[in-house]
């Protein structure tokens, strides 16, 4: 049987046999518009939200000429609620979606086997494993950042509506809904400090997410990148096993 | 002693204030608390007809900023507060009797009105060595304080000391000095915070326990929503040039001159509840942000304990190093980042130099 491009069981050209390669859907539909949309609005909440700490150069003329710290407080206050939005809608679609769905939002610290799968995986980040483990879902190191990034998240959507309360008036309904945040930190100016930690806490997250899911691309035995644009998680090798 | 009898319209009556006057004093009080169009004759009523309420002014460990900012108070001023509104008994800062006199007061205030006075607490209380800090008649001010409380209507909490516990309380508060809350917990407390607080503000609380007979509406924090319920931020004059992003870099430059925001000096409006910025100080002629210095924050909790004057963010002290939330996260970021960085080139050695050859897609 010719192999044309040299890899075992993959045939093109002459015959038209499909690779046996095993594909599980994973992602849906609305967690990877979810996942898309809240790369844009950490993207947008990042960005405005360092200019909202630390402004750009003071403006000269007129006041009423400019509006600049009013759009980018805009910006950061939109992708906010678009954050928000879709984070409670990825919780409710932990309900009704597929199994895997639901694993950002539930660590497994009673099941054994995910621990010995968290300190395999720290293994083979540090180049002590031959080969890396298959998983449908994420992998234990990839699941535990994901719940930290949930936690991130929730931290992040409660201290920012409890500020955005504060300019709305404490009528607003984003003060009665998130003022419970004073009471953790009764000084305002605690919650600003913190939100920024949070911000920079989601930098290094996503420095990682993307490190990971790209050396994960390359060298583990399943598809990564793809899988969040398609949905399919592709294994590469299950001819090995 | 049967002054506190009196009603306040006896009172300004026996002063030669006629009925028009009275009225139109009412009038202009319910419009200042936003009390719509029925509110004067609610006014009227309430000093026509209630005792003056008895108060008492005690001081723990304080400066007396608070009752210097007090007998400021333009509107009201204050000779009608405590000559006309309130039965003042007893202040040991401003009062004639001093020594066991003056304690004699204070036990027959107590006798006399238990349940029915006001306790108006400035400064507040040092736990450690049992109270041995404040020392107020032989006593230690924190039995003092608790004992007047137990008898009182309400307790009103002066300025940031009191309220939450200000610079005494700083860190690394060797006096284990607390604001009064921590040791009076069965009576209701109006925090009235500041260093000082406006004079305005605390004529205005006690115009509204008197006029009343109860307290303000308070938010979560215990402070009375109509003077409290805003930043200094929200209602700035500067706020067009935060708006537009017109800002001080220093503190001589063209932006200072034109009076543009002081965001970027420190300034602590946006995270500081409080009237200065509409009802102003010293009767109404300016406060700090129209004098060309930010807030500093001084009616919020800790405001001591929160970095420097000039910083909008606040320091955050670990093992030993001081840095604020900007800088700690750059440097984990730069971390992770150089790191992962190194990890991406051992990847790459690895399996350019053949050792990961055995990998499964090969």
């Amino acid at each position: 049987m010719a192999q044309a491009s040299g890899l075992p069981g993959v045939i093109d050209r002459v015959d038209e046999r499909a690779p046996r390669r095993q594909t599980v859907y994973v992602y849906q539909a609305p967690v990877r518009i979810w996942h898309w949309t809240t790369v844009l609005c950490i993207l947008v909440l990042g960005v405005t939200g360092y200019l909202i700490g630390s402004p750009p150069p003071s403006l000269s003329g007129e006041a009423s000429a400019h509006y600049q710290m009013g759009y980018i407080r805009f910006a950061h206050f939109a992708a906010g609620y678009v954050l928000a939005i879709g984070f409670v809608f990825r919780f409710l679609w932990a309900f009704v979606g597929n199994k895997w769905s639901r694993q950002i939002f539930v660590l497994p610290v009673w099941d054994r086997a995910w621990w010995w799968g968290l300190i395999y995986e720290i293994k083979w980040y540090l180049f002590l494993v031959r080969d890396p483990k298959k998983y449908i879902g994420h992998n234990p190191a990839g699941h535990a950042s994901m719940f930290a990034l949930v936690l991130m998240l929730t931290f992040m959507i409660c201290t920012g509506f409890a500020m955005y309360g504060e300019g709305a008036g404490i009528e607003s309904w984003q003060y009665r809904m998130f003022g419970w945040v004073f009471a953790i930190f009764p000084n305002s100016q605690d919650v600003h400090t913190w939100h920024h930690l949070g911000m920079w806490g989601i930098v290094v997250f996503v420095i990682g997410h993307v490190y990971a899911a790209v050396r994960e691309d390359i060298l583990s035995r399943q598809s990564m990148i793809s899988s969040i644009v398609s949905g399919e998680r592709v294994f590469r090798d299950d001819f090995r096993e | 002693m049967d002054a506190p009898r009196e009603t306040f319209y006896d009172v300004i009556r026996r002063q030669g204030i006629s009925r028009r006057s009275f009225v139109k004093f009412c009038s202009l009080t319910a419009a200042s608390l936003g009390l719509g169009a029925s509110g004067a004759t609610t006014v009227a009523n309430a000093l026509e007809t209630k005792p003056r309420i008895p108060v008492i002014w005690m001081h723990g460990l304080e400066c007396t900023c608070c009752s210097e900012s007090f007998i400021r108070s333009a509107h009201p001023l204050v000779k009608d507060v405590v000559l006309s509104m309130i039965s003042l008994d007893y202040d040991d800062t401003i009062m004639a009797a001093a020594g066991h006199q003056a304690d004699a007061i204070l036990q027959e205030t107590r006798q006399k009105h238990k349940g029915q006075y006001i306790l108006a607490v400035e400064g507040n209380p040092p736990l450690n060595e049992n109270g041995m800090y404040c020392i107020d008649g032989g006593r230690p001010f924190v039995e003092k304080l608790v004992e007047m409380a137990d008898d009182s209507l309400a307790v009103i909490a002066w300025g940031a000391c009191a309220s939450w516990g200000c610079v005494q309380a700083a860190k690394p508060n060797p006096t284990q000095a607390v604001p009064i809350d921590k040791v009076i917990r069965n009576k209701p407390i109006i925090k009235v915070p500041g260093c000082p607080p406006i004079a305005e503000v605390m004529t205005g609380v006690v115009g509204y326990v008197v006029t009343f007979g109860r307290l303000p509406e308070l938010d979560r924090q215990g402070r009375p929503k109509m003077f409290y319920s805003q930043r200094i931020h929200d209602k700035c004059y500067r706020r067009p040039h935060f708006d537009a992003g017109q800002f001080v870099e220093e503190w001589d430059d063209e932006g200072a001159r034109k009076g543009y925001c002081l965001y970027k000096m420190g300034c602590k409006g946006p995270t500081t509840y409080n009237a200065c910025s509409t009802t102003r100080w010293n009767g109404g002629v300016s406060f700090p942000i129209q004098s060309g210095h930010g807030c500093i924050g001084c009616s919020e909790d800790g405001f001591w304990d929160k970095g420097s004057f000039y910083d909008r963010l606040t320091n955050i002290s670990a093992f030993g190093i001081e840095a604020n939330a900007d800088q700690i996260g750059m440097v984990a970021a730069g971390t992770v980042a150089a790191g992962l960085a190194v990890h991406a080139g051992v990847t790459a050695v690895r399996k350019l130099s053949g050792r990961d050859d055995h990998h499964p897609h090969a």
